[in-house]
């Protein structure tokens, strides 16, 4: 069953100059749960939903640490997210190993990116099903990147990635310093701006102000290696958050650049990345 | 089929270092097989460094107040034969670290070429991140330990020095890997008649200032200069402070003979 | 291979040939003493080759973990390397199991880390200190090759051998009724470690300059440094 005359095989162009498969990888991307990624001058901090599978299991893991220095939240296929796990921890630890220090966050992912374009140009192979969001600290501070199953990666000062993460991203938008390069605030702050973001990308028959809100939160930064928050730091952070004001509900007319989050076929869009919220220079 | 296509290269990571595993020098094509490679010969037989050939002597490295100094005479000997005598043997890695060699002269250059390519891929990436001290102390330390190992080694005694998080470093690693911090540091000759002088200057726990180091250093290397039988009076000096890294001289040691007609029995 | 004894001709006076040996020894010593619920772990400073003293200040205490401490001297870059694969390994338990490696299991793979290179041994003399999974105070001690024995007081290093009597002495009550075994208090623990050091200084040209003193509770580990004579 095709969609596309031009999406049998990942090597195949369409005359429109796109990557059918690719594309489509991108879309697993938006089945899993939201994760919204933010930082200030000293800190990183992820956020994720999880949601349990079935009534039966527990939740999946969002987030998954890689080194002191560094983590990742995942939105799409939990195996994929694992091997790039290992792939990542296995260069920190040779890396460390070899030079006695952490590796550098944009190097990393670059090398990462170099790995998993591969699979984008291979016929025997398909690009990873699974986006991620990536906090680190290094020399250079915090960082957040997005790396999409096309291999591509952008250096963020937030964003978020996942089902419904529009509303995140327009959450985020709004809330971010308008002259500063980050989010100006302090770190509790900045993990309730990350919490009452993805409050906005819960499902509708789900409540926002519920005291269960099930969600990893994850930070690095100066002096802080990198943690997932215990549940009752969690609620600590969702208790704080929750005393702000509500996010503002998706409408309309959010600056929206890319395909809606729901389609379920690549539009007409160029390929190229969605809506990033302020991607920046390294 | 394509694996053997080097475009698509499936193996990201391969001869790199690996902890439990000894770090494969860049270059070199060992038979990685467990102990085996250790010290299997080839068809011509083992061949290995059972000695140094054309050396360098003392090096000395000395922290100060903001910043590193190293210092080495300019003389790579064939044996006792004063051989090359316009010689660096201290060195600017890049603006954050320096370096300075003893032993095998040969063993440091091919070394060395190993660190510049390093610097040129670090540039490559063009995120304004230098190698630090550290890391290519600790790099050099797995290097050695490595051949060491193999019972090759690269018969190197170095001092890496250079500014870490705006901090002075100040290492030492020798052929076996052996690897210590200090602020001074010392090798050959040096141990034994630079290292006196120097901690006797910073024995109450003062820290030298810029002039006071390349003073002491001026003064060891002239002492060295009386006594080692492969030093030379010319020397040059590696300077690393947050402003940078700079290598100056040669410079030429203060020389006294007159006390030498007294000195008998040699 | 020939060697250049093989060519008498071509040996040059005062051109030494030097055999190179992997190993070399740069002393230190280590003594660690377990009690109900505290350990403490003491190593000198002094790294050394023969006469020659490379540096006075290396601390040979590697911790691990927040409950586990490892000393080790003897042949420096094996040292060097060993903690770093110790270091590795740790990280790499922690992904997996995704909880910090316990002093039992550290202690269990040192052991095998030491045995995989049975045949080109590690020459480091190791001694673990930590607490157990119940809180107790526990000391792991080691041969080259990766024996491991679980005790409760052991002195490594280039001075165990002087010092470790003295132990089995002080703490161990060798000398008195075997029911009546004292219980050693921390405070004395501090005490007979640093004065073992005083000693092992006095005779032993390995050891010496400064000893770094670590205890190991259930609140944390706390350091102190007391300096021995430096010549």
């Amino acid at each position: 069953m095709f969609r596309n005359q031009y999406d049998s095989d990942v090597t195949v162009w369409s005359p429109q100059g796109r990557l059918h498969q690719v594309e489509y990888a991108m879309e697993a991307v938006k089945l899993g749960s939201a994760t919204v990624g933010l930082k200030n001058a000293d800190y990183a901090v992820l956020v994720a939903l999880r949601r349990a599978a079935s009534e039966l299991s527990s939740s999946q893991r969002k987030v998954i640490p890689i080194d002191d220095h560094l983590g990742i939240s995942i939105a799409g296929i939990t195996a994929d997210a694992r091997v790039l796990s290992n792939y990542l921890r296995t260069e920190c630890l040779n890396y460390k190993y070899a030079y006695g220090a952490r590796y550098p966050v944009s190097r990393l992912i670059s090398n990462l990116g170099n790995k998993m374009q591969v699979t984008t140009q291979r016929y025997d192979r398909r690009p990873y099903g699974v986006g991620l969001l990536v906090a680190g600290y290094d020399e250079r501070g915090p960082h957040i990147f997005q790396v999409d199953p096309s291999a591509n990666f952008f250096n963020c000062k937030a964003m978020s990635i996942g089902s419904r993460s529009q509303s995140a991203r327009t959450y985020l938008e709004r809330n971010i310093s308008s002259k500063g390069r980050d989010f100006v605030c302090t770190k509790d702050e900045l993990i309730c701006h990350g919490i009452q973001a993805i409050r906005g990308s819960l499902p509708n028959d789900e409540d926002s102000e519920s005291p269960l809100l099930n969600i990893s939160i994850a930070i690095v930064g100066k002096d802080q290696p990198f943690k997932i928050l215990n549940d009752v730091e969690s609620k600590k952070y969702l208790d704080m958050a929750k005393k702000l004001p509500a996010p503002p509900a998706p409408d309309d007319d959010a600056p929206s650049t890319g395909g809606g989050d729901d389609d379920d076929k690549p539009g007409d869009a160029p390929p190229d990345p969605q809506v990033l919220v302020s991607t920046m220079e390294r | 089929m394509y694996s053997h296509n080097n475009i698509f290269q499936t193996e990201l990571w391969k001869g790199g270092p690996s902890p439990g595993q000894f770090y494969n020098f860049p270059g070199t094509n060992y038979n990685n097989s467990n102990t085996g490679g250790f010290t299997a010969p080839d068809i011509f037989g083992s061949k290995r460094s059972s000695s140094p050939i054309t050396t360098g002597t003392s090096v000395i490295g000395v922290k100060f107040d903001g910043g590193v100094m190293i210092a080495a005479d300019n003389l790579v000997s064939y044996g006792s034969l004063a051989r090359y005598q316009d010689v660096q043997r201290v060195f600017k890695i890049n603006e954050k670290t320096i370096i300075g060699a003893g032993g095998d002269f040969a063993d440091f250059q091919s070394l060395k070429r190993s660190i510049d390519q390093k610097m040129v891929e670090d540039m490559c990436y063009q995120d304004d991140i230098d190698m630090k001290p550290k890391s290519l102390y600790n790099w050099l330390t797995r290097i050695l330990y490595n051949r060491r190992s193999r019972i090759n080694p690269l018969w190197l005694e170095m001092v890496v020095g250079g500014m870490q998080d705006g901090e002075p470093f100040l290492g030492h690693v020798d052929l076996r890997g052996r690897a210590y911090e200090d602020d001074v540091v010392a090798t050959g000759f040096g141990k034994h008649f630079a290292l006196p002088l120097v901690r006797e200057q910073i024995s109450n726990g003062e820290v030298l200032t810029l002039n006071q180091a390349s003073q002491v250093l001026r003064k060891c290397m002239e002492v060295l200069y009386y006594r080692d039988c492969r030093a030379i009076s010319k020397y040059s000096v590696a300077v690393s402070t947050a402003q940078g890294t700079i290598v100056q001289g040669p410079f030429e040691v203060n020389q006294n003979w007159a006390l030498a007609t007294m000195i008998k029995g040699y | 291979m020939h060697k250049i004894q093989s060519f008498p001709e071509y040996q040059v006076p005062g051109a030494q040939h030097q055999d190179f040996s992997p190993y070399e020894s740069n002393g230190g010593s280590i003594v660690a003493i377990a009690g109900e619920d505290y350990v403490v772990i003491a190593a000198d400073t002094r790294l050394s080759s023969g006469y020659t003293i490379h540096t006075r200040k290396q601390n040979k205490l590697f911790q691990l973990s927040e409950k586990t401490v490892l000393g080790s001297t003897g042949c420096w870059c094996d040292t060097l390397a060993l903690t770093s694969l110790v270091n590795a390994r740790m990280q790499m338990y922690e992904h997996l199991h995704l909880k910090t490696m316990s002093t039992e299991a550290v202690a269990q793979m040192l052991s095998i880390l030491m045995y995989n290179r049975r045949f080109f041994p590690y020459y480091v003399s190791n001694v673990l200190a930590g607490l157990d999974s119940e809180g107790k105070g526990v000391v792991y001690s080691y041969d080259p090759i990766g024996h491991c024995e679980r005790t409760t007081y052991r002195a490594g290093g280039s001075a165990g051998t002087l010092l470790q009597p003295v132990l089995d002495n002080q703490i161990g009550g060798k000398d008195k009724d075997v029911k009546n075994k004292p219980k050693v208090p921390l405070e004395k623990a501090k005490e007979v470690a640093k004065d073992a050091f005083i000693s092992a200084a006095e005779r032993d040209i390995y050891t010496g300059d400064s000893v770094i003193l670590k205890v190991i509770t259930k609140d944390g580990i706390t350091e102190e440094e007391v300096q021995l004579r430096k010549d």
